[in-house]
């Protein structure tokens, strides 16, 4: 039984409630049950809040049994990044610095879900402050991806992605920065999505790159993502970046799922050198079913897509140094004295908790950025880095007026094993190439299964990318092309993933 | 293009108020460098008449009418201090002594 529900999609889990086939009581503990059984392997969850998730059950319970009209997803759990602050909650971003740190408020998302009456199961793991592509950098160990223990999950969002892929919940939020929903989803056979920038509040999210960061959903099914982005999408006067403009009808595309006449562009700087072949086989079969299915394929040039990770390696960190300046362990967080001083400074307090506090890739970056805005380089680097950023959207906005969506490979290669990149920062780097240009300019984005990889076994993603707030459209191609490959399959594609062995499993 | 020293990097540590080890120090010239060379690309490009962009919306500034409303108490606004006194942070002294 309990498996059933855990196998279940958000969407048929929030039939059975709202049919009361299945008390949200009995979701949850199922969930509880099964992150008891395989998270010791997988290590997805930071912070697992048991007795918190069965409470906001009970609560979501007795008011359906009230007669009480709810919305749709109420009583389906849900896993949050530990990016976000949840009150009452451990919100640590992966991170020695803030490691049992409570935050005294709720993220907006965070309080929207509950709002909408979802359990929160838990926290999960990411890499430190969201800076990295394998959830390797995170300071409470890595993620080890479901399909092939001894692999990444794809970063920073590896935690979400993989609680989705083993089962340990229905759905979780990530935030993708430079393709942190998106690569972790692409690596582990589901489904992530990155919504225009200003679709979803960023307020109580810890802010890695502002012009960059954006909340979204981690799921199974694109519907799953749909029905959750309607939750946590849409104007936050908390955010001053925020779109004052009503959530795309995401749900309503995902049902439609029909894409004759719909013009597609394949970009044509994503998917040659570099690129696995099994990922680029993959993903030439996609786009010949979406054919299939009446879209209209085009190649499409968006030449300075090329110079798009040399301008994000600019940008990202100049906005880190600058936003990571607040974990100086004066009012929140670690405090570290340093040794053999008598009566230190506040200054000396700050880079010794600094020192201790942070990891080798956030000093890293904090360091990179700290150069790329010093007198005398700002214009080399970050002003250089800027006008790079206006060619790209301008690369986006010719592209979208030749056509309704764009498509590539998610990520170059399947997930690459633990400990392979870690010494080598440009390679790893090098996974986000296909995602980072739709952080640059804003645009949404989207990863689904497309199959797996010939030479490995391992689960290949295809990306989807739309004009800035045109989000349905993700929705409505990604929905048409999941129902064309699950019927090619036979089933989900999560399905084929191997057994975890853990205990009860 | 210049290539960072090992001071440079110790003095952008200053900066950035993070004490490296000698060790640290080492192994981030090296891993600086290589970064540094890769990135420099976007020299190649961007010529004096495209406008730099610095985020994906344009911005306006937001204000709210200037109303008393609810915010953190004093006692959640420190709960996460390292340490506190009488309703304050307590920091580290911040002036030289004399």
């Amino acid at each position: 039984m309990n498996t059933d529900i855990t196998r279940s999609s958000a969407a048929e889990l929030a039939h059975a409630l709202g049919s009361r086939e299945l008390s949200s009581v009995e979701v949850v503990q199922a969930h509880l049950d099964r992150i008891a059984a395989v998270d010791a392997e997988v290590h997805a969850y930071l912070h697992v809040d048991g007795e918190g998730a069965l409470e906001a059950a009970r609560a979501v319970d007795q008011r359906r049994a009230s007669g009480e009209e709810l919305h749709v997803l109420a009583g389906v759990p849900i896993a949050v990044k530990d990016v976000m602050a949840t009150q009452g909650l451990p919100t640590t971003c992966g991170s020695r610095i803030l490691q049992g740190w409570i935050p005294p408020y709720d993220a907006t998302v965070v309080a929207r879900l509950k709002s909408a009456g979802m359990p929160i199961l838990g926290k999960t793991n990411m890499d430190e402050f969201a800076m990295g592509s394998s959830t390797e950098h995170s300071a409470f160990g890595p993620t080890h991806n479901p399909w092939d223990l001894t692999r990444i999950p794809g970063g920073s969002g590896g935690g979400s992605s993989a609680v989705v892929a083993a089962y340990e919940a229905p759905l979780a939020i990530g935030t993708d920065t430079g393709g942190s929903i998106r690569q972790p989803a692409s690596v582990t056979g589901t489904v992530g999505v990155k919504p225009t920038y200003g679709g979803v509040s960023r307020y109580g999210l810890v802010a890695l790159a502002s012009s960059l960061d954006q909340a979204g959903p981690c799921t199974r099914t694109v519907l799953d993502a749909a029905l959750l982005h309607s939750v946590i999408g849409g104007h936050d006067p908390m955010d001053s970046t925020s779109i004052d403009a009503p959530v795309p009808a995401v749900v309503e595309a995902a049902r439609r799922a029909d894409v004759a006449g719909l013009k597609v562009g394949v970009i044509k700087e994503l998917g040659g050198e570099g690129y696995q072949a099994g990922v680029r086989a993959r993903f030439d079969e996609s786009v010949a079913l979406l054919q299939e299915a009446g879209a209209e394929v085009v190649e499409v040039s968006c030449p300075s897509f090329d110079y798009a990770l040399a301008a994000y390696y600019l940008i990202l960190p100049s906005e880190a140094s600058s936003n990571l300046a607040k974990f100086d362990g004066m009012r929140y967080g670690l405090r570290v004295l340093p040794e053999g001083i008598e009566d230190p400074s506040a200054e000396q307090v700050m880079a010794a908790t600094r020192d201790a506090g942070f990891g080798d890739e956030v000093k890293r970056r904090i360091i990179l950025g700290t150069y790329a805005l010093s007198s005398g380089y700002y214009d080399a680097y970050y002003g250089q880095a800027q006008k790079v950023r206006r060619l790209i959207a301008q690369d986006f906005s010719a592209a979208f007026d030749q056509v309704d969506v764009l498509v590539s490979p998610t990520a170059p290669t399947t997930a690459f094993r633990l400990g392979d990149k870690l010494d080598d920062p440009m390679s790893m780097y090098l996974q986000d190439v296909a995602t980072i240009p739709a952080n640059l300019a804003g645009v949404p984005g989207m990863s689904l299964p497309s199959g797996l990889a010939d030479e490995d076994g391992l689960p290949t993603g295809i990306q989807i990318l739309a004009p800035a707030t045109k989000d349905e459209r993700l929705y409505n191609v990604g929905a048409a092309l999941e129902k064309m490959l699950v019927d090619r399959w036979g089933g989900s594609l999560l399905a084929k993933a191997p057994q975890l062995t853990a205990k009860g499993a | 293009m210049s290539a960072l020293s090992r001071d440079d990097v110790a003095h952008l540590a200053g900066l950035a108020r993070i004490d490296l080890s000698d060790a640290e120090l080492d192994r981030m010239v090296g891993e600086l460098g290589v970064i540094l060379e890769s990135v420099a690309k976007v020299q190649e490009v961007a010529a004096d008449d495209i406008e730099p962009m610095s985020h994906p919306l344009p911005l306006t500034n937001v204000t709210r009418p200037d109303e008393v409303r609810p915010s953190l108490g004093v006692e959640a606004a420190l709960s996460g201090a390292p340490e506190q006194e009488q309703q304050r942070f307590s920091v580290p002294r911040i002036l030289d002594a004399d």
